[in-house]
């Protein structure tokens, strides 16, 4: 059926207002997004890592997620979710859930509790091949304790235990390439996308996600204004800088097969995306140029890498 | 009908398992209790089972998966020892406070360093306080009741807390021994199934698990888990009152051997505690009035029961089997000290670490504690309140 964005958007919300989510966060978008590519006669268990989301969607006594949610701790979702798995299997096999009854195992954590503190479990889960999707919303940092570097922060953006300084430009790291690991592992699926016009890249992508059996994985670019200092308001043109920009590129990988989603009309300067975040303004100081000129020379390779991989 | 066997402690637990055929059962190797995993994987292999068994990459992830498998509604268990059951610590916890009853065989042993494999209740011990009942046990009889009985306590209304069933690691875990076996079909009318009234795959009504807790409301779950922990105490005399109408074998919060007219006693855990009965019985013998308690349930800590037992008595040894590094003696003399405290009529008490890392404890030793004892009843001096025994000299 082809997507249409109002019938989505009379969807019943399975993420409800109420949260406490910061204004111009993506990662409430994330999740009404994520549920609203479950079928609606499906049911869902959502088991989240420890960060902003889980601390915001579940404060007792009170739940922004209609379907079942577990949280358990920061670096086991995936083994939690492996487990609400097999549970799943073990009751279907012994009668206690019919048969044509559908729950699906959503996974979803940030870039720590995912790139980094996450990826043992995430890893083990993938190999092991459980029935589950992983959503990533990757924020480019700890934002939950006030944004420390992660394995996902960009090469020179401020963070807290990365400040720009008289003797430092941000973090000297480029952004570990998660979306290219998991792909490693031989998932079904694998996508990058983010939010960004009528949300059809990411409804696409997830519902596929959801729908394929196996371990299959979603990345999602997801801004965060207190960690990369953007107005609120400024959420979607920051998302569409990075696609743009080829910063953060829009494609899927199904059984191995790359496919490119969205191919900027003009590839844009990695300017356009770094001006719009205060976590980049030291680059823009005179005498930093070389970190901007760094920052386009990496995103042009990588770009051309996954060209060459879409062929 | 009981059966007659030999198996060792691992193979017991994997029986009661095979017996129990609990749901999901999330595996890590790690020695001792790496057996345990390895007879189930068998019994998977072979049909015996229809158990969903998963290989996990850590001992974290073990206990995360069985944590949502309890939650999704479905019985769990999980094996380990020493630096697998740290490793699961922060879990352990999550396990307790999200009141998921995870039953957990620990083949107990020594942490690192040095590494060491062999036996002590260093990793058991340092979890005392993560909110699981602990099960200890004498030999592999005792192992499999104990196991026999652990998802009925665990997983009673009134409790629901995680269980760790322990045994000591080789000595117990590895040595055949003699054992009567339950049937099949006992066991599993035993037990009985798990249907939780809430759980994440009930359609009718989805549940939410582990929220954050401000401090407006985290006190009242606290203090909820520590009442749970209390009405474990009737729980566990409860089933244990039907284990032995069931199956004819007497169990309670620890065993008194000899202790009736004590003087002289000694507070064991574990396989030691055969040894040491050995000499109680030749103390015996010689006129001297020597007992011993010997604790099987650790958490709760029967710490009232315990001081009315050991209320009679002139001279107490705590035997520690692990070293706590408080400076002040090891967790089970704590404890002990603690319960004793306000009794009218208190013995002497002085704790002795033991063993630790598999040093050996013989009945020799046991008789030379039961000297010191003797000595301190005699003369009031207990001497120094905290000391290590069978180590090399300095």
């Amino acid at each position: 059926m082809a997507y249409n964005l109002k019938e989505e958007m009379n969807k019943k919300d399975r993420f409800n207002p109420g949260h406490r989510l910061c204004a111009g966060c993506g990662a409430g978008i994330v999740c009404r997004a994520m549920m609203r590519a479950v079928d609606p006669e499906d049911r869902a268990v959502i088991c989240n890592a420890t960060g902003c989301l889980e601390v915001s969607s579940f404060q007792y006594p009170f739940t922004a997620w209609d379907d079942s949610y577990i949280h358990t701790a920061f670096e086991n979702a995936s083994a939690t979710a492996s487990g609400v798995e097999a549970a799943y299997n073990v009751m279907k096999r012994k009668g206690r859930i019919p048969e044509g009854e559908k729950v699906k195992v959503l996974v979803i954590g940030g870039d720590g509790g995912t790139y980094d503190i996450g990826f043992q479990s995430l890893s083990g889960a993938f190999e092991r091949g459980h029935d589950l999707t992983y959503f990533c919303y990757d924020n480019n940092a700890y934002m939950n304790t006030g944004t420390q570097r992660s394995s996902a922060t960009p090469r020179f953006a401020n963070a807290t235990t990365t400040p720009a300084g008289t003797e430092s430009v941000g973090k000297k790291q480029n952004q570990k390439d998660l979306t290219q690991i998991m792909v490693a592992h031989g998932s079904p699926y694998v996508a990058q996308t983010t939010m960004f016009g009528n949300m059809k890249d990411f409804h696409e992508k997830a519902h596929r996600a959801i729908y394929t059996q196996g371990p299959t994985f979603v990345n999602v670019l997801t801004p965060c204004p207190r960690g990369w200092q953007y107005p609120a308001e400024d959420l979607l043109a920051i998302c569409k800088a990075a696609i743009d920009t080829c910063i953060w590129p829009l494609y899927e990988v199904v059984d191995g097969e790359y496919r490119l989603t969205y191919e900027p009309k003009k590839k844009l300067p990695v300017e356009e995306f770094m001006s719009k975040q205060r976590r980049f303004k030291h680059c823009f100081k005179p005498g930093n140029e070389w970190t901007i000129a760094a920052a386009q020379e990496y995103v042009d390779k990588k770009w051309e890498d996954l060209l060459m991989k879409c062929k | 009908m009981s059966i007659r066997e030999r198996l060792s402690g691992n193979e017991a637990i994997a029986t009661a398992m095979r017996q129990i055929n609990p749901d999901v059962f999330a595996m890590f190797p790690i020695t001792p209790s790496t057996e345990i995993p390895q007879y189930f994987a068998q019994y998977v292999a072979d049909g015996k089972v229809d158990t969903e068994f998963i290989c996990v990459e850590s001992e974290h992830s073990s206990l995360s998966a069985c944590l949502g498998a309890e939650a999704a509604g479905c019985r769990a268990v999980t094996a380990t020892s020493s630096a697998g059951l740290s490793f699961m610590n922060e879990v352990l916890y999550v396990a307790a406070s999200s009141r998921l009853p995870v039953v957990l065989a620990v083949s107990c042993r020594a942490l690192t360093g040095p590494i060491n494999i062999n036996h002590d209740y260093s990793d058991s011990m340092a979890e005392r306080d993560s909110g699981f009942i602990q099960l200890y046990a004498e030999n592999n009889q005792e192992v499999y009741d104990n196991y026999l009985m652990a998802h009925r306590i665990a997983e009673h209304p009134d409790v629901r807390l995680p269980l760790m069933v322990c045994e000591d690691g080789f000595i117990t875990s590895h040595a055949i021994e003699n054992i009567e076996l339950e049937e099949d079909a006992a066991v599993k009318a035993f037990v009985g199934e798990y249907r939780p009234e809430n759980y994440l795959l009930k359609k009718e009504n989805p549940l939410a698990v582990g929220p954050y807790g401000v401090s407006g409301y985290y006190m009242e779950a606290r203090v909820a888990q520590a009442h749970a922990m209390m009405n474990a105490k009737k729980v566990i005399l409860d089933v244990a009152a039907d284990f032995e109408k069931t199956f004819g074998r007497s169990y309670g919060f620890f065993e008194s051997y000899r202790m009736e007219d004590a003087e002289l006693a000694m507070v064991i855990m574990g396989s030691s505690a055969g040894t040491a009965k050995a000499a109680v019985d030749e103390l015996r013998a010689e006129g001297v009035k020597a007992g011993l308690v010997k604790i099987r349930v650790f958490r709760p800590f029967p710490g009232e029961e315990l001081a009315q037992v050991l209320s009679g008595c002139k001279a107490v040894a705590v035997m520690d089997k692990s070293e706590g590094f408080s400076a002040n003696g090891g967790p089970l003399y704590a404890e002990t000290a603690g319960a004793c405290f306000n009794l009218e009529q208190r013995p002497k008490m002085v704790d002795i670490v033991f063993g630790l890392g598999g040093r050996d404890f013989t009945v020799e030793a046991a008789r030379s504690v039961y000297g010191r004892l003797e000595q301190i009843a005699r003369t009031g001096e207990t001497g120094p309140l905290y000391t290590h025994m069978g180590q090399r000299e300095a």
